[in-house]
């Protein structure tokens, strides 16, 4: 078993969903329950083999990379196909392999029009294999194919089964990454070129493992600065970071709630996580030089992604512009360069990743009943749909940061590791970033009980008095009790992810000088 | 192989005229293509008006028998050099040979009904194609000025011809027209060119060439202008910017099979002329063709990408689009000069042109599919697509996003390698072009999206949503296609390695300095 895994366990996780597309591919597409049982069992099977890699990780040895495989895949370039998780990965995997199923089952009676299960199910599950594979690769190019595989299945999802300005809204998405990845391609093609080897020979390669090894020496300050901005920019707009989050609002409004959902749980992961395993390792130093910029980006992301949830009419854009600002807190982490700082920022991907996915359903199912989701037209939610509402308030606690329950573990922390910065980063600095990111989360308290107390508490609006509306279906309440129980479990023992980030956190800052 | 060559040269010039040896393995595959020409010529002369599909059958069948010898040249390996190095036949010329005899064999299957149905004369055109492809493939090993021209002007006077088939109509006539007025100016000017650069050297033989650039008269101002001008002829042959405003109207006014074979095997030959003239004659004066490719590919990819923004004909559209990506395949050639990134550049160039005759024919084939039914060029005819056409639509999915190079779809791997080329030469110019691909292929993905978005949002504008009847011909076409660019994506080092062994272009003429 352990061998098996060790061989084929990531290869598994990674293309199983793209084997189950191909099959639905040749099934005929009026069997609308053959095809939602072969995507759900799919996307078990991920599930059931990622859950087999948990049990099989050495936990002891978290900074290592585990289960991996190094084959050649395009030897002229010299890209390999190399797959490995160590603690950083392992926590966003099982949050992959975990949301999808959820999303596979919460459409089992909610596939948004044009009615087209075939096809949507397919598009979701070659999305899982574009997902899984990122948080997977140890490759740059094979992290750079897996990292484009995502957008055309969300282009379509956003394009065809959107809002009404669906179309303006996918090509803005698509328009805005592909912007960042060909501008990363080239910084990973610098990279290629640049790096030497400790003798001065090019190392001529896109391994992530011997890049971070090298950690740009003998790079010009400028060159390192540059090719940090190329990063910089994929990873910044995926976020997606302050002046590139203009996309966001926009697609996670006219997505339906399945894309939604992916959205902000797994696919805004993808450029922190970049972050985390790429930019940083590979060049420290020009990452100490941007820091206080990302940094001022971040905590501006906060204040500007609160004021935006202010001053929002629309409880689906309202979440959009909530996850600018808890995106924000991640990169604040991330920008203190510590391994606390670190560590929040990825416990804060995962936190985000439940209670924003489990706030899009619950904005999903209130627009599938009442087919609006303008707050002003809302209210009275917990008359009407008791345990919906009820749970629209325990998310909007969850997401606003209340201890005990997941989301206070992402932020707080985040907020305290500006306090002391990495050696070599201005304290000062630093701490006014701490001071004005711990005013956003009042910011955050503001907004989302606002948003509750408007879309839940009260009396039903006169359009709607009288209407009969449905609490929750069969189907919801086994999507959700699995991210409900989750976001509990996090709240209360947070180690269940500390513990495994911290060891390959500690490794990757090393190259930090703390 | 090549070092031997002067004693030949000598020898050829000192005695009375003695025949050159003739290596008929090495000729083969131009001997089947001018074997099938003049039985299609037969054919058409003995045959009634509802047996003409023989001519087609016959070209396809040429097509892929002069892939034959092709490969068992490449099997036997080893290079072969004839009439004192003016025609070679190495890996190089031998990947291009069967890009050009691949293209051809789909042009004829995309050409099958549309030329049948549209009341052309069926029989010159399939002789018209063959002849085009024959001075493609003579192209690809010509390494003299004059076996160039030669070639250049065999592949091109059929094209003018095919340009205009669609006589009775006014369009076809420009097409045909603008396109010969245009190619005619051009020739000119490279002619003009090449004696400069004849008069300077004292020699055709790009080899020879190479070593007086590398002297005394390559630091000349005569030698500049021979090489700007001389590049100039190809520039318009690739419809570089500003050498570009042929394309559009002869695109449009084509029948679309010859439009096809336009935008990427005579594209394609204009690149091999490029890569020989670069590689091997002007490679020692990077300083001149280096800045000049520079603008030119950065113009082309630019302006071709902003006109194609505004475009509503789908023709017109992927005429731009082509001139866009021409830009894409010229970037190389401004950092080749740059030490050691010759053959980077070769082999992004190429990888790009393998890639893009798969995945621009097979756009083309569904095009062809898709203006059966709708009868109009217009890319607004093309809403709902996915309704009723569901194939054809993924299909051209494929090819879209290929084109803008989405992975894992065939175009990533020929922007990568180009990416991997510019960024070789370690330098600021490199780099800013980087940077203006890269911005440029973000402008492209604007409008092929665009396309995707009408096939797959958009209603059906006539609500008329009976399926499309996909000939045969075509059908094959778009599915091999498709395959191909599927598999470039996902496995790159299949067209990775002919990238590779392309490198012998300059390997060999480096080997005579």
């Amino acid at each position: 078993m352990k061998d098996l895994l060790n061989g084929w366990g990531l290869t598994a996780a990674t293309f199983l969903p793209l084997v189950g597309a191909v099959v639905m591919m040749l099934l005929p597409k009026a069997d609308e329950a053959l095809h939602k049982v072969v995507a759900l069992l799919t996307s078990s099977a991920v599930f059931a083999v990622v859950v087999a890699l948990l049990a099989n990780f050495d936990y002891d040895r978290t900074r290592v990379l585990q289960f991996g495989q190094n084959r050649s895949w395009i030897s002229v370039i010299n890209s390999r196909y190399i797959v490995g998780i160590d603690g950083i990965s392992l926590p966003l995997l099982a949050l992959t392999a975990f949301i999808v199923p959820l999303v596979i089952i919460y459409s089992w009676d909610h596939f948004p029009e044009p009615h087209n299960p075939k096809a949507f199910l397919i598009l979701t599950l070659v999305l899982e294999t574009g997902m899984v594979g990122t948080f997977v690769a140890q490759d740059l190019i094979l992290f750079f194919v897996f990292f484009e595989l995502v957008l055309l299945p969300m282009y379509f999802m956003i394009g065809v089964w959107g809002g009404e300005q669906r179309q303006y809204a996918s090509i803005k998405f698509f328009l805005y990454t592909a912007f960042g990845s060909a501008l990363m391609i080239v910084a990973f093609l610098s990279l290629y070129f640049l790096a030497k080897g400790p003798g001065g020979a090019p190392l001529h390669t896109f391994s992530m493992i011997e890049l971070s090894r090298w950690q740009g020496a003998g790079l010009a300050r400028v060159t390192g600065l540059v090719i940090f901005g190329g990063m910089f920019a994929g990873f910044g707009i995926k976020v997606p970071m302050f002046p590139f989050h203009t996309w966001l609002p926009d697609a996670h409004t006219q997505a339906p709630t399945q894309g939604s959902v992916i959205l902000a749980a797994v696919l805004l992961k993808l450029g922190t996580y970049g972050f985390v395993r790429i930019a940083i390792p590979i060049l420290p130093a020009a990452a100490r030089e941007w820091a206080p910029w990302i940094g001022l980006l971040a905590v501006i992301g906060i204040i500007y992604g609160a004021l935006g949830c202010l001053a929002q009419t629309d409880m689906k854009r309202m979440i959009a512009f909530s996850s600018v600002a808890h995106m924000g807190f991640v990169m604040l982490g991330i920008a203190t360069l510590t391994s606390f700082g670190i560590n929040a920022a990825i416990f804060g991907m995962v936190a985000h990743g439940l209670i924003t996915g489990m706030l899009f359903f619950i904005a999903g199912s209130v627009k599938e009943r009442y087919h609006t989701l303008e707050i002003r037209r809302l209210g009275g939610l917990l008359l009407q749909a008791p345990r919906m509402g009820w749970l629209l308030g325990f998310s909007a606690m969850a997401s606003l940061g209340l201890p005990g329950l997941a989301g206070f573990w992402g932020e707080f922390p985040a907020i305290l590791a500006a306090y002391q910065p990495a050696a070599g980063l201005n304290q000062n600095v630093f701490r006014v970033y701490m001071v004005v990111a711990a005013l956003g989360t009042v910011f955050a308290a503001g907004y989302l009980l606002w948003l509750l107390q408007r879309v839940a508490f009260g009396v039903p609006t006169e359009e709607f008095v009288g209407e009969h509306v449905h609490d929750m279906h069969l189907t919801d309440y086994l999507a959700w009790a699995p991210m409900i129980a989750l976001i509990v479990v996090l709240g209360v023992y947070p180690n269940l992810i500390f513990r495994i980030t911290d060891g390959a956190v500690v490794q990757s800052v090393t190259a930090l000088g703390r | 192989m090549l070092a031997a060559l002067p004693t030949q040269v000598a020898a050829a010039g000192a005695g009375s005229f003695r025949s050159p040896p003739i290596d008929w393995h090495a000729f083969a595959p131009l001997v089947v293509l001018a074997g099938v020409f003049v039985l299609v010529l037969l054919v058409d002369l003995f045959t009634a008006e509802h047996q003409k599909w023989l001519t087609s059958t016959l070209t396809g069948i040429g097509m892929l028998g002069a892939l034959i010898p092709v490969l068992t040249l490449a099997v036997d390996g080893g290079d072969r050099t004839m009439f004192g190095g003016a025609f070679v036949v190495d890996d190089f010329a031998l990947v291009m040979d069967a890009v050009f005899l691949v293209a051809g064999y789909v042009t004829v299957l995309l050409s099958t009904n549309a030329i049948a149905e549209g009341d052309y004369w069926e029989g010159e055109y399939y002789q018209m194609l063959l002849a085009s492809v024959l001075g493609m493939v003579v192209m690809a090993s010509a390494r003299d000025l004059v076996s160039i021209f030669v070639a250049l002007e065999l592949l091109s006077i059929p094209a003018y011809l095919l340009a205009g088939w669609r006589k009775r109509e006014l369009t076809g006539n420009e097409a045909g027209l603008k396109y010969y007025l245009m190619g005619v100016f051009a020739t000119a000017v490279m002619l003009y060119g090449m004696s400069l650069i004849y008069g300077g050297t004292g020699s055709t033989l790009l080899v020879e060439i190479g070593r007086r650039m590398d002297g005394s008269f390559g630091a000349t101002p005569v030698a500049a202008l021979g090489i700007v001008f001389t590049l100039v002829g190809f520039a318009f042959k690739v419809s570089a910017v500003p050498f570009h405003n042929w394309a559009p109207d002869t695109y449009e006014g084509a029948p679309t099979p010859v439009t096809a074979f336009l935008s990427v095997a005579s594209k394609a030959a204009g690149f091999v002329a490029l890569m020989e003239l670069v590689f091997v004659a002007f490679y020692g004066r990077a300083d001149v063709y280096g800045p000049m490719m520079w603008i030119l590919a950065a113009a082309t990819m630019t302006v071709g990408n902003l006109i194609a923004l505004r475009q509503t004909n789908i023709v017109r559209l992927f005429a731009y689009s082509s001139v866009a990506q021409a830009g894409f395949i010229i970037a190389p050639l401004a950092i080749a000069g740059s030490r050691g990134s010759a053959p980077d550049a070769i082999r992004a160039i190429v990888t790009y042109a393998i890639i893009y005759t798969a995945m621009n024919l097979g756009a083309f084939g569904v095009i062809i599919a898709v203006s059966r039914k709708t009868r109009s060029g217009e890319i607004a005819s093309w809403g709902g697509l996915f309704e009723y056409a569901p194939g054809l639509t993924a299909a051209m999915t494929v090819f879209l996003f290929a084109l803008a190079g989405i992975p894992p779809l065939g175009g990533w791997f020929a922007k990568f390698q180009v990416f991997k080329a510019v960024l070789s030469a370690a330098g600021v110019s490199g780099a800013a072009l980087a940077v203006v691909i890269a911005v440029n292929t973000v402008v492209s993905l604007y409008y092929y999206a665009g396309i995707a978005r009408v096939m797959w949002f958009e209603p059906v504008p006539d609500g008329d949503r009976t399926p499309i009847r996909i000939q045969p011909a075509v059908g094959l076409a778009v599915v091999l296609m498709a395959g191909l660019t599927i598999v470039f994506g996902f496995i790159p080092g299949t067209v990775a390695h002919f990238g590779n062994v392309a490198t012998d272009l300059f390997a060999a003429a480096a080997g005579t300095r």
